[in-house]
């Protein structure tokens, strides 16, 4: 689709490390790495300097808010999928809570197109459970998997389907098609009016409690829905380390169980509500030290599976208020690899091969990006293929990441329509330097590069 | 002293030490006839109401006259925040008019903190959500001190809805800072879950607190409460955890009974206690004046323009 001029000569990218490994040159060339070794020459290819760099295979976001229809205030499909781009990202999953809710074949497809227009990287929508996130009757879950857009992962992303046999009618419908029922995991009576993490903190603070209770007792029933029915269950957002044990526990048992942690779980904690700062407010809300080091550790044994950044934009209207009146949410996309970075790679729990596993090769495995979801529905070509090994033949969608930079977070020069990152200030090591999308370059020299 | 009083964690042991003392002989001036100081002539103190709270309005409205400040009342009722203004937006009007000091009342905990982020005046914490008083707190640990002549030791029994109460986090900092030793009882239903790691002691038993009691504190409870489940009846609660004349015999001779008022009389305070001798409840009235006068004085007395 974004096919230009350069596709021809390709480019030639030098010294790169992938996965951190020993260095060497790729040849990027109709859209798939033509070649990899030392010394490679190609007429007419552009070089790229990539010593130092490590390359990892373009990374797949399962939750991302793009907000168009509705909210263009906050976020479009073409300045979010520009902020992926920057992030390293080559494709991600558009959460269905717009205005109007992704509920039908109409919306996802219009949400499909305007990613394939934007060309930053593969959008591939999120059909929402119920019809107009109401949770009480399933939208037309058959109609948006056959849609162009084809569906495959379906939440609701921002409410919880917590009637349960909605829930277990969800998970058992959507066999038909190879589809995954992403759960937010929120009890809803047990959070009314919630606006952080219950515990110390919150009791300080005098600000409405989310126990931790009302995220575990969700995962435990439908972990045991989704074995009772053999379906396929994702958990959105993993923020506690109860959570944790129980995920532990359902995949012990073999069921078809997969979750997700978002960036700012796995390095932030519920104390920063202290400020009264709504930038820190978000749903669920940032935990206890205990929980972020439950999460990181899980993170990295394999537990959950991967990184999603549930990149949240809101515009500061909806965050410069009293605490109880913002939006709950943070932006992630351009902070989400360096935030890894800082809280899983520098500190010993994973490689970079761990890293391209937990952000880009599982997550698209549970989106049914990385090919197999193809061949098991004779689905026709067209449904893009991510997280795959960087290696001779592969579709050449990787990302180029300078480990040596450091610097602090200034959410000033996001591309991101707007500017809720929690990490403003912050000093994170690392610097996206190019995004190839399907030999593409969406992102040069740490900038845009169309 | 500190620039604004948010919460009554911010004042240091000298700090609500010296503003008890202020507060002292503000109250000794003002048995004279005329009484009226010039301290903060020239300056502004805005009240910014979110919440109808006529008895503490007054009573900052009163402390700011009665040292000359010009007071403005700003409600949230019929202006222009009823109309949907942020309160950044009313906060950078304040600042354009000239605010030195702004009194702030909201139903959001934090409100004051935010609205200091966005003015250079000093912001008085009037009770923010279920957050803190600091201010109530001081005139309690003043009518306190004022009856029993000190606060160091104090054995202090604060009752009722401690999860949504105020009144209760700020007395239990400025009370632990001064000294006093402060144990909470509630039903366990009204307590935070990490009541533990409070300066503080927990009970669901009044009547084995009330015997080793200086100070009983009485918190509003709000029927409504009933409807989540808080407790089944108000008659229950009442029954457990409300003071009556029985109770109240429990108290040693020298004990005071204290309520932040507004009272629900019958429900958490039967009508005979509250009208006893051994209520302060009218004092702390009255010494809500003296405290905001020292308050206002001590933020706003020191900075440029004094008089």
């Amino acid at each position: 689709m974004t096919a230009g001029n350069d596709a021809s000569t390709g480019w030639i990218i030098r010294g790169a490390q992938p996965l951190g490994g020993p260095a060497t040159d790729l040849l990027v060339r109709d859209g798939v790495i033509a070649e990899m070794g030392a010394g490679l020459s190609a007429s007419g290819a552009t070089e790229v300097d990539a010593a130092g760099l490590v390359a990892l295979p373009g990374l797949v976001d399962l939750h991302t808010h793009l907000r168009e229809p509705g909210r263009e205030d906050a976020e479009t499909v073409l300045s979010g999928t520009a902020a992926a781009a920057m992030g390293g990202y080559t494709a991600v999953h558009a959460m269905a809570n717009t205005d109007p809710v992704a509920d039908t074949a109409g919306v996802v497809e219009q949400i499909w197109r305007l990613g394939r227009r934007a060309g930053y990287c593969d959008v591939r929508p999120v059909g929402a459970v119920t019809a107009g996130l109401g949770g009480s009757r399933l939208a037309e879950l058959g109609a948006m998997a056959d849609s162009a857009a084809r569906v495959r992962v379906f939440s609701d992303d921002g409410k919880c389907v917590s009637d349960a046999v909605l829930m277990r009618r969800a998970l058992e419908y959507v066999k038909a098609f190879d589809g995954v029922i992403a759960q937010h995991a929120q009890e809803p009576r047990l959070t009314e009016a919630a606006q952080m993490n219950e515990g110390e903190w919150s009791g300080r603070l005098g600000l409405a409690g989310w126990p931790a209770v009302a995220e575990e007792a969700i995962i435990a029933r439908d972990c045991l829905l989704a074995a009772h029915v053999g379906s396929a269950l994702h958990i959105c957002h993993v923020s506690t380390a109860g959570s944790v044990e129980i995920i532990r526990w359902a995949k012990s048992k073999g069921w078809r169980v997969t979750a997700e942690v978002t960036p700012h779980h796995l390095l932030l904690t519920d104390e920063l509500a202290a400020s009264y700062d709504p930038v820190y407010k978000v749903n669920p809300p940032l935990r206890t030290a205990a929980d972020v080091t439950a999460l990181r550790q899980a993170l990295a044994d394999g537990t959950i599976d991967c990184v999603a950044t549930d990149h949240a934009p809101h515009p500061l209207e909806d965050k410069e208020t009293e605490w109880p009146a913002a939006a709950f949410g943070m932006t992630g996309l351009e902070t989400a690899l360096r935030v890894v970075h800082e809280s899983m790679v520098d500190t010993g729990l994973l490689d970079w091969a761990g890293v391209a596993d937990r952000m880009s090769v599982r997550p698209a495995a549970i989106g049914r990006l990385d090919g197999t979801g193809v061949a098991s529905t004779g689905a026709p070509d067209g449904t893009p293929v991510h997280g795959c090994a960087l290696g001779t033949g592969a579709p050449a969608n990787l990302v180029l990441y300078d480990p040596a930079s450091s610097e602090p977070v200034d959410p000033r020069i996001h591309v991101s329509r707007s500017r809720n990152s929690p990490f403003a200030g912050m000093r994170l090591p690392g610097r996206v330097q190019a995004t190839f999308l399907r030999g593409v370059p969406t992102v040069l020299d740490g900038k845009l590069a169309r | 002293m500190i620039r604004h009083l948010i919460s009554a964690a911010d004042l240091s042991r000298d700090d609500a030490l010296l503003i008890l003392d202020t507060a002292g002989e503000l109250a000794q001036m003002a048995d004279r006839p005329i009484f009226k100081l010039p301290t903060l002539r020239g300056r502004t103190v805005v009240n910014l109401f979110y919440e109808d709270s006529t008895r503490t309005r007054i009573s900052f409205e009163a402390a700011a006259k009665r040292l000359s400040a010009d007071v403005i009342n700003f409600s949230a009722k019929g202006s222009s925040v009823a109309k949907g203004e942020s309160l950044k937006d009313t906060a950078l009007t304040l600042e354009a008019m000239g605010a030195d000091a702004v009194v702030i009342r909201h139903g959001a905990s934090g409100a004051p903190h935010r609205l200091a982020g966005w003015v250079r005046g000093s912001v008085v914490n009037a009770g923010d959500g279920t957050h803190e008083h600091p201010t109530q707190a001081l005139l309690d640990a003043f009518t306190m001190r004022s009856r029993l002549g000190r606060l160091e030791g104090l054995r202090v029994t604060i009752v009722g809805d401690v999860l949504h109460s105020r009144v209760a986090r700020s007395n239990v900092l400025l009370l632990h800072t001064l000294g006093a030793d402060v144990t909470l009882v509630a039903p366990p239903t009204l307590l935070p879950v990490a009541v533990g790691t409070w300066p503080c002691e927990v009970s669901y038993d009044l009547d084995a607190e009330l015997p080793k009691t200086d100070v009983v504190m009485m918190l509003r409870v709000q029927a409504e409460r009933m409807n989540a489940a808080y407790f089944p009846t108000v008659r229950e609660y009442s029954r457990r955890y409300g003071l009556d004349g029985s109770r109240m015999a429990l108290l040693p001779e020298h004990a005071i009974v204290m309520h932040p008022g507004p009272m629900n009389r019958g429900v958490e305070i039967a009508a005979d206690v509250a009208d006893s001798a051994r209520s302060t409840i009218v004092e702390q009235v009255a010494n809500g004046v003296s405290i905001r006068m020292a308050v206002l004085y001590l933020l706003l007395g020191g900075s440029e323009a004094s008089a």
